[in-house]
């Protein structure tokens, strides 16, 4: 038992991270910058929570119904409420559409409407917003968003207040928050090109997601930088640098891995098993963690050698 | 807790075979606390509405909110579910009512009986010629002052109407109403329609009124019974509404309930296969903390969401992140040639500033996420800080104490 283990420990202790740098840097700054791509070209689809507007799920079995069938059916029978955009889960036969404000009178004449042609409908949920409490839900979600990043950068700034040369503490507050900046954009990348597909909206459980992907994945990046921090103390500027960055990423990819494996172990269950509710929180939960835990460990670090050497003439 | 480790231990043991029990549905934590489930998962109504104080002077906004909140309570009431909450909530400069009920079936007709206030006033009429107007605004007698109404018959034409009755300060502004406009008529408005302007005879006092209108039999105990609920002293609209389905309420229970224990089970088993003999605490440890986790949430009276409970699982997932730092400490540390003994307090001395700043930065998360966000994602926040707090106890204490009770007899191996 014990062999096996040394033999993952001396596999590991080989990675030569560092050396092969420009290879992980370059491959998470073609991935950002299609993310940003896919923002910038598809744009954000704003939840109905931020906007406004109603989401409506029913189960409709009966008669094996197609999409387009209930596309047709919806954009023909409800009226004054903007754009209709239907979504399927074929599974489970629920059809979810997203309209904008509707009042209850007209729920209630849209409802009939589906009943008289569907008789065995099912009505799982209705949600309508009104576009003042939209606005109010959208702000504090950009509130929310600032003081997490605020939060988080002063307390990475406070944890790592003691270090010592060569590396000045500010640079690690920045380089965790480049890599924050990385593994947020990348999920939300996807989410854009999901939305452009009809699929989802990015709405406060979006944000959310995202806020527990910056709390979490600064995890791994605090381990890593306090062993960094702690091997450069033990090695008192005798040992080169880029070494020190190295074995020291080994010395915790292991712990680096498995926190946030555990957590993507969760987050898979819940995405295969839990609610399809959740589904798209939990997709974009699972992607943020997993960009966090490859950018903690071949991202952060290089990032840090490369910042070091910037500033010295070579 | 250095010299009785077992005894402690015993005890965290017994908390959380009582904890189990408590949090298990069906045994005897069903009757002494029963679980308080959000209405994402009972199903059920979250509604918002908004209340137009335009016509209330500012001085009398307050009182007329909670008159509004009361009523909307009645009603709420008739209804006969549970616990239904009705509370008032500011937004801006506008002040929003908000109405949860949950378990009911027909919640379609719920949001009728909320929405369709009878909205009672009088106004005063001035008659030019032929042309008559109400005067605006409106008097300001309302249907907040009425205290009861009845269903009565025109003595001579068997008509049927309504009696109302106002209280004190309502018989005051009537008699001052009908003294002033003698000979005049006064015009009764009904949701914002006329129903009549009876000419006054004389001075009315002791607040009797009575309103003929063209009712039906059955218009007009509607009326009667809106009315002994309590007219709104002020109009309403639904800006929002979030109406869950029992059924689906339910199906996201289960389905969570799945994947939170499939979750659980596959973290389990990850840490058995890849830490083996330190990964059975870890495994221990874990259904510990779920079951003081759970019981914690219930004794505290956490109200359970679909948000709250995604919440609770991925701590799961967080929970034994302290165990892999500790564990992984406590390898190097044997590395080192360290005894098993020396090296587990070692490991647990040198990982714990780990564990406190990683997790101190998902705190700071969840504490925002509770203070900036909607009730829903509020649930979710809670279960997170508190999931993260007890975790971090769990992994410093439980899994220590585990350790040094079970650990320390075995003989050091060379890792």
């Amino acid at each position: 038992m014990a062999r096996r283990i040394n033999i993952k420990f001396n596999f590991l202790n080989g990675m030569n991270i560092i050396g092969h740098k420009k290879l992980f840097l370059s491959f998470s700054l073609i991935i950002t910058l299609l993310s940003i791509a896919s923002i910038v070209a598809f744009g954000f689809h704003q939840g109905i929570d931020f906007k406004g507007g109603t989401l409506w799920q029913l189960r409709i079995a009966e008669g094996e119904p197609n999409f387009k069938e209930i596309d047709g059916f919806l954009k023909e029978n409800l009226k004054n409420v903007g754009e209709i955009r239907l979504s399927y889960n074929q599974s489970e036969n629920i059809f979810i559409a997203r309209f904008g404000v509707a009042s209850e009178a007209e729920h209630q004449e849209f409802l009939k409407a589906v009943l008289a042609k569907y008789p065995t409908a099912n009505e799982l949920s209705f949600e309508s917003i009104g576009p003042s409490v939209g606005e109010k839900l959208r702000k504090n979600a950009l509130v929310a968003i600032g003081l997490v990043l605020v939060g988080i950068s002063l307390f990475i700034a406070f944890a790592f207040r003691k270090t010592s040369r060569p590396i000045s503490s500010w640079k690690y507050g920045w380089v965790t928050l480049l890599t924050l900046f990385h593994d947020i954009i990348i999920p939300a990348g996807l989410l854009a090109y999901l939305g452009y597909l009809g699929k989802v909206e990015i709405d406060s459980n979006f944000v959310v997601a995202l806020l527990v992907v910056m709390g979490f994945s600064v995890h791994d990046t605090i381990v890593i930088f306090d062993r960094i921090r702690e091997n450069l103390l033990h090695s008192r500027g005798k040992t080169d640098f880029a070494e020190i960055i190295n074995t020291s990423v080994n010395q915790t990819i292991a712990r680096s891995i498995n926190t946030s494996l555990t957590l993507i172990l969760v987050l898979l269950a819940l995405f295969f098993f839990g609610p399809i509710t959740l589904k798209y929180f939990v997709l974009t939960l699972l992607v943020g963690v997993t960009t966090g835990a490859y950018s903690s460990i071949f991202v952060a670090s290089p990032l840090l050698l490369i910042w070091q050497n910037l500033k010295k003439p070579a | 807790m250095r010299k009785y480790p077992g005894l402690i231990l015993s005890f965290i043991f017994v908390a959380t075979i009582i904890a189990g029990f408590f949090v298990y549905p069906g045994t005897f934590g069903l009757k002494t606390r029963p679980w308080r489930l959000g209405l994402d998962l009972v199903g059920g109504s979250h509604l918002i509405y908004e209340i137009d104080l335009t016509k209330i002077p500012g001085a009398d906004q307050s009182s007329v909110v909670n008159g509004l909140r009361d009523v909307i309570e009645r009603r709420v009431n008739l209804f006969g579910v549970s616990e239904p909450q009705v509370f008032t909530a500011k937004s801006g400069n506008k002040t929003n009512l908000i109405v949860e009920i949950a378990g009911i079936t027909d919640i379609n007709q719920a949001i009728r009986l909320i929405g369709e206030t009878p909205l009672l006033d009088f106004r005063e009429v001035v008659e030019n010629g032929s042309s008559t107007t109400f005067v605006t605004p409106e008097t300001p007698l309302t249907g907040q002052y009425i205290t009861s109404a009845q269903l009565t018959f025109d003595q001579t034409t068997g008509a049927p109407q309504v009696s109302i009755s106002f209280n004190d300060e309502g018989s005051k502004i009537f008699e001052n109403l009908t003294e002033k406009n003698v000979n005049k008529p006064i015009a009764i408005f009904l949701d914002e329609g006329l129903i009549e302007a009876p000419v006054v005879q004389q001075k009315i006092t002791g607040g009797q009124a009575v309103i003929t209108g063209r009712f039906t039999v059955s218009e007009a105990r509607t009326l009667v019974e809106r009315f002994n609920a309590g007219a709104l002293p002020a109009p309403i609209t639904l800006i929002n509404q979030q109406t869950v389905s029992p059924g689906l309420g339910n199906d996201s229970l289960q389905k969570a309930l799945t994947a939170g224990a499939i979750g659980t089970l596959i973290v389990m088993l990850f840490m058995l296969v890849y830490y083996q003999f330190f990964g059975v605490f870890a495994a221990v440890a874990l259904i510990i903390y779920s079951l003081l986790t759970l019981g914690l949430f219930k004794l505290i009276g956490v109200t359970m969401t679909l948000a709250g409970l995604a919440g609770f699982i991925l701590t799961i997932g967080m929970a034994v992140d302290a165990n892999i730092l500790i564990f992984e400490r406590v390898k190097e540390e044997t590395k080192k040639g360290l005894s098993r003994m020396f090296a587990i307090e070692e490991g647990f001395k040198k990982a714990w500033p780990s564990i406190r700043d990683s997790n101190i930065s998902t705190i700071i998360t969840a504490v925002i996420l509770y203070f900036f966000t909607s009730s829903f994602i509020k649930g979710f926040a809670l279960t997170l800080l508190i999931g993260v707090l007890v975790s971090m106890f769990s992994a410093i204490t439980t899994t220590r104490l585990l350790l040094k009770v079970f650990a320390k007899n075995q003989p050091a191996t060379k890792n």
